[in-house]
């Protein structure tokens, strides 16, 4: 066949839909996602140190060596530079306790990739964020390891202190005031980082700079992050210490795994509803959950949880929220 | 004749294993598992009863009106768990603890009152007897199976035995019943393949 003919046929083909294609791949949006994350993990390594950092980098190793051995066992392209293990990994990481010893984080990690991902049939198909069972399955395992914090690498000796939410349900309000030295002091500490908590959880600043970063890049949009975080607000703002609207809801809303949660995790593509309404009740859903169990439950904080929880009824939102299709239903 | 009576026996053990493939009685595969001593027991129990009841039931098969006979069979059944459990609770008290509540559960188990119906209420009695022991013989492996890997990686002992010594730092997911369903999930994905393949090759024989 003569070139000519086959520049013709080019022109004439008929191909099915989408005919408008993006030039999104996922590969650019993952490597976008870990730029994002990127300056919340240096400030956890930079204030937790050493430690903090090998963790991630064997939570990042460990999920790109079980991507690659398990796509050799199930005979698939394999894919590691697409970027995903290695998101799965840093979120991973930085979900984890600083100390945390390395073979958890290791295990916690293949077991996100394995059994979370792999066995679901791959990127696209997981039902829950792989992270977040991967976190779940280590608290599970070692919850002693899982709930061992410090506050800073800097002091003389390893401190072992509790988080400021674990403060707040073991002691109260009052008590987490007066151990920051005063509301502004503690909310100064929950904005910058300077608390002990996950890796790459306590820094507000830079998570929230991360997502607005990916929404002003169109991979996030605003609907789960702000529903969540409002939602908890408002409810932690009602149901405070002493009745009715006495909640701190500027505390509840940087405290713990909320931010990081909202803005990377509950957002991710594959386990959240596709539609923007479906968005707003999942958001809403994940929200009222952490705000349950932090009030109420019997854990601290429940963001891991809560979004997990989500993610099993994303199917059932996105049935009945689906869009009409143009030109049924609608008036009689 | 052979060839047959040792296919019904023989299908119990893989083709259809009441845990792996028809998934007929998963509660004591989660809930007595987290040891081998507690998994082989029940497994042992499971089986007297089955094939008991199997016996039972194939020789009243043409006595009971049908329109009764799964009140029979739940009948059958619970006096003869009756009777295996007070023997336990005379000769393995410690056993009976640990068992509890599960024992007593036996009755209600859907594998023995699926065997009476599908297989025992229809054929005589030989065959029902091979019948329910090896669907007890599949049963018990399968639990021997799972508690095994379980008391491993969740307790790192067998029987009770220090396998990793005492520096072993243990994930309690795998004494939880979650670590029990993520284990028995891939438990039946490697079933599942065994018998695709066998499929298959059979498949390519008659080709």
């Amino acid at each position: 066949m003569s070139s000519q003919t086959s520049v013709q046929e080019n022109i004439y083909s008929v191909s099915t839909s989408p005919h408008i294609k993006a030039d999104d791949t996922v590969q650019k949006i993952m490597w976008r996602v870990i730029m994002a994350l990127i300056p919340a993990a240096a400030f956890g390594v930079f204030y937790f140190g050493l430690s903090a950092f090998i963790n991630i980098a064997v939570s990042i190793a460990a999920a790109v060596v079980s991507e690659y051995l398990v796509q050799k066992v199930r005979k698939v392209k394999v894919t590691i530079t697409d970027g995903s293990a290695v998101i799965t990994g840093l979120l991973l990481a930085m979900c984890l306790p600083p100390d945390l010893p390395y073979y958890m984080t290791a295990l916690g990690s293949a077991f996100a990739i394995v059994v979370a991902k792999h066995s679901m049939g791959g990127l696209g198909f997981n039902i829950f964020n792989p992270a977040h069972i991967g976190r779940a399955a280590l608290m599970v395992s070692w919850p002693v390891a899982m709930t061992t914090w410090r506050t800073t690498e800097i002091s003389v000796d390893a401190v072992s202190t509790a988080t400021p939410l674990s403060v707040l349900k073991l002691e109260g309000y009052d008590s987490l005031v007066e151990l920051f030295g005063g509301k502004t002091e503690l909310y100064k500490a929950m904005l910058l980082g300077t608390r002990s908590g996950s890796i790459g959880e306590t820094c507000t600043v830079l998570l929230v700079l991360g997502g607005v970063y990916l929404m002003y890049k169109h991979i996030i949009s605003w609907h789960i992050p702000v529903c969540m975080i409002g939602t908890v607000a408002i409810v932690t703002w009602i149901f405070g210490p002493e009745g009715l609207f006495t909640g701190d809801p500027i505390f509840h809303m940087m405290a713990g795994g909320l931010i990081i949660g909202a803005f990377f995790m509950a957002t991710d593509m594959v386990t959240a509803p596709i539609t923007k309404k479906g968005q707003i009740i999942f958001a809403v859903g994940a929200g009222l959950l952490v705000s349950l169990i932090r009030l109420k439950g019997g854990y601290p904080e429940g963001v891991c949880y809560s979004i997990l929880l989500m993610n099993c009824v994303t199917p059932l939102i996105d049935r009945y929220v689906k869009p009409r299709i143009y030109g049924t239903g609608g008036g009689k | 004749m052979k060839n047959s009576l040792w296919k019904v026996f023989s299908k119990g053990i893989i083709e259809e294993n009441p845990i792996l493939v028809l998934a007929l009685s998963l509660c004591p595969a989660l809930a007595v598992t987290s040891g081998v001593d507690t998994g082989l027991t029940m497994g042992l129990t499971v089986m007297f009863v089955i094939t008991a009841n199997n016996v039972v039931v194939s020789l009243i098969r043409h006595l009971v009106n049908p329109k009764v006979r799964v009140a029979v069979y739940v009948t059958s059944i619970a006096t003869i768990v009756t009777l295996a459990e007070l023997t336990l609770e005379a000769f393995a008290p410690m056993l009976y603890k640990a068992l509890g509540i599960y024992l007593a559960l036996v009755v209600v188990f859907a594998i023995i009152l699926a065997r009476a119906e599908v297989f025992a209420s229809k054929n005589k009695l030989f065959p029902s007897f091979l019948d329910g022991l090896g669907m007890g013989v599949g049963f018990t492996l399968a639990m021997v199976a799972i508690s095994v890997i379980r008391e491993i990686l969740g307790n790192g002992t067998i029987l009770g035995f220090q396998i990793f010594g005492e520096g072993y730092n243990a994930p309690l997911i795998m004494i939880l019943p979650a670590g029990a369903f993520v284990l028995i999930g891939y438990m039946v994905g490697a079933v599942n393949l065994h018998l695709q393949r066998k499929e298959r090759k059979m498949k390519e024989r008659d080709a």
